[in-house]
């Protein structure tokens, strides 16, 4: 079996008196599509948050690519290649879509100590901003607007291609179909399916179609703990998880 | 032309380009007093631009902008004090009354001073920055105070000031064109500023520090040289008003004075760039009309400000930006027709609010 491109051990985070993160222990191979799965307040987020460096864990390591990033700050495991998105969108709110790409973009180029250019017209974060743009699927004609004036669904779309021009070499998506109608949330779908096997994924949803038509693997959470992980097609058999979860989720 | 105006840069032009014939127009109006009032707004211009660097375009509320509006100031009062008693500063730096020399040292010691107090406050954030820039400015008003030596409480007064590069500084009208052609070269030095790299994260510190990290850029660097670039920019000015009164004091740099620069980039307009010109001509301006008309004009003053700044939102470039038909750079884009954002909007959920303003 090839090294994991992420791999969680032992992850534990107290908040008081709520474990919000019990032991957890994750891996994320090569080119995979780790899903991770869980009631609300299962402690998806908050997984992610230790991931990727917002949130301290208390106990626990976390290596990427082969190496320990637990007490590295988010922004140096951003440059490592690590890039996550937002349920509920953070993005610059006065600036265009393409600016808030094209600022990830300059991020990834190295440091920003440059007084004089105007970094509007530099065709080296233009271009790759409008291809990250394209390949999420925000149709041209949106590239312009203020994002305070985008819809929704198109927000879940600038997250992603914001964190793609990042140059991540694995994604974190916390619920990128969160919020979304039914056509939106099968685009994103098949963007998602678009990116799979380039870069490797950890996919936090509560759309099961959408997860279990994706994912390689799933992992189910429960109070912050991993009951079960596996293929989908034994997680969908897998009575411990009909018990915890699935069982209000009749449609799979 | 209708894209020359909407252009935010060729209204500076405008307004500074005419702003260089008032000493000429001021003899023919029979008002001499004007010259020295258009030099304050002038040097006042140019402190309040450097903070709005802070406060229009990184979002950091500081409220200790003065102290490097003073520390410019002393720097050019202090060199003048050694240069009459001919005693070396700390022994080894002779005193100067040539602004060649003493401006470019007031601008250097105003960043170091920036350098040092925004190191200390920005690892705070919020409120918690509001009242620690606060209190460093408050520190060193009180230092000056107790420095004896420069005259404490009273101030130092300069009397000879020197030509420079064959200008009469004492000529009123040579002042102000001096003054003028910096604040020039200081909005032009912003607007490349705010269009560029660095001013893209900046703008991006004001907006989302935590989509800031989730893209890879650790902020505080970009926010300690921004401080640095704006004491730098209020110690110019500084300078520059200590050689048009002729006087320099504590005043200068207390807390009062921070709240006049911000008055100023608020009333203005936040991060636009000639805002913080049109604030600091409305304050002083007011100011000096209101004064002329009663010893009670503060009380006229705070309604007048109240009223601008819940009417005209955007402040008064928000207002010129109404009047003159154009659209906030925020402001909604209309769709072009037929185009809807996702083919279809999803049953359930209803389309955004297109517009924020107006």
């Amino acid at each position: 079996m090839a090294d994991p491109v992420l791999s969680i051990q032992h992850l534990v985070k107290r908040f008081g008196g709520l474990t919000a993160t019990d032991d957890l222990s994750l891996e994320v191979l090569p080119g995979e599509l780790h899903a991770l799965i869980g009631p609300n307040g299962a402690g998806k987020t908050t997984a992610i948050g230790q991931i990727m460096g917002e949130i301290t864990p208390d106990a626990g390591r976390i290596l990427f690519m082969g190496e320990e990033i637990t007490r590295l700050s988010a922004p140096a495991r951003v440059r490592r290649g690590l890039s996550r998105t937002f349920q509920i969108t953070q993005l610059l709110e006065d600036e265009t879509a393409e600016d808030n790409v094209a600022l990830a973009v300059q991020a990834r180029s190295g440091h920003g100590f440059r007084f004089w250019g105007d970094a509007s017209r530099d065709a080296r974060l233009r271009e790759p901003a409008r291809a990250a743009l394209d390949q999420v699927g925000l149709p041209k004609a949106r590239w312009a607007i203020p994002v305070a004036d985008l819809s929704h669904g198109e927000r879940k779309q600038l997250e992603l291609a914001v964190a793609l021009a990042t140059g991540p070499r694995m994604l974190l998506l916390d619920e990128p179909m969160a919020g979304l109608g039914a056509s939106e949330s099968l685009r994103m779908t098949e963007v998602l399916r678009g990116l799979k096997g380039r870069i490797p994924m950890l996919l936090v949803e509560h759309d099961m179609d959408a997860v279990f038509s994706l994912a390689d693997r799933i992992s189910v959470l429960v109070y912050g703990h991993c009951i079960a992980s596996g293929t989908p097609e034994r997680i969908r058999h897998d009575p411990q998880v009909r018990a915890a979860y699935l069982s209000e989720e009749e449609a799979v | 032309m209708r894209n020359l105006l909407r252009d935010e840069r060729s209204w500076v032009v405008l307004v500074l380009a005419l702003a260089a014939f008032i000493p000429v127009l001021a003899p023919m109006l029979d008002s001499p007093a004007t010259v020295g009032l258009a030099t304050r707004i002038a040097i006042y211009a140019i402190a309040a631009s450097s903070l709005n660097l802070l406060l229009g375009q990184g979002g950091l509320v500081s409220f200790g902008h003065a102290a490097y509006f003073g520390l410019g100031g002393y720097v050019v009062g202090i060199l003048y004090a050694h240069y009459i008693s001919e005693e070396p500063f700390l022994g080894f730096i002779p005193g100067s009354n040539d602004l060649l020399v003493t401006m470019p040292l007031a601008i250097l010691v105003g960043g170091i001073g920036a350098a040092i107090i925004g190191a200390l406050s920005l690892r705070t954030a919020g409120v918690q920055f509001i009242m620690i820039t606060l209190a460093f400015a408050q520190m060193l008003f009180f230092l000056f105070v107790s420095l004896k030596t420069y005259g404490g409480d009273d101030g130092l007064a300069i009397r000879r000031v020197a030509p420079m590069l064959g200008m009469n500084l004492r000529d009123p009208a040579t002042l102000y064109w001096l003054c003028l052609g910096l604040l020039a070269f200081w909005l032009f030095l912003m607007d490349r500023i705010a269009r560029s790299r660095f001013g893209r994260i900046l703008a991006g510190v004001r907006q989302g520090e935590r989509r800031m990290a989730a893209i890879g850029v650790r902020t505080y660097p970009y926010k300690l040289v921004a401080f640095v670039i704006a004491g730098m920019g209020a110690a110019m000015a500084g300078a520059l008003m200590v050689n048009y009164a002729r006087f320099v004091s504590p005043d200068m740099m207390h807390w009062t004075k921070s709240g006049e620069l911000m008055v100023m980039v608020i009333l203005g307009g936040l991060g636009t760039l000639l805002g913080p010109v049109l604030g600091a001509a409305a304050l002083v301006g007011l100011e000096y009309t209101l004064a002329g008309l009663t010893e009670h004009w503060q009380f006229i003053l705070g309604p007048i400000l109240v009223v601008i700044v819940l009417f005209a939102r955007g402040g008064l470039m928000g207002a010129v930006r109404r009047i003159a038909g154009r659209r906030l750079p925020h402001e909604a884009q209309p769709l072009p027709p037929g185009e809807l954002p996702l083919g279809e909007l999803p049953s359930g959920e209803l389309p955004r609010e297109p517009a924020r303003h107006g």
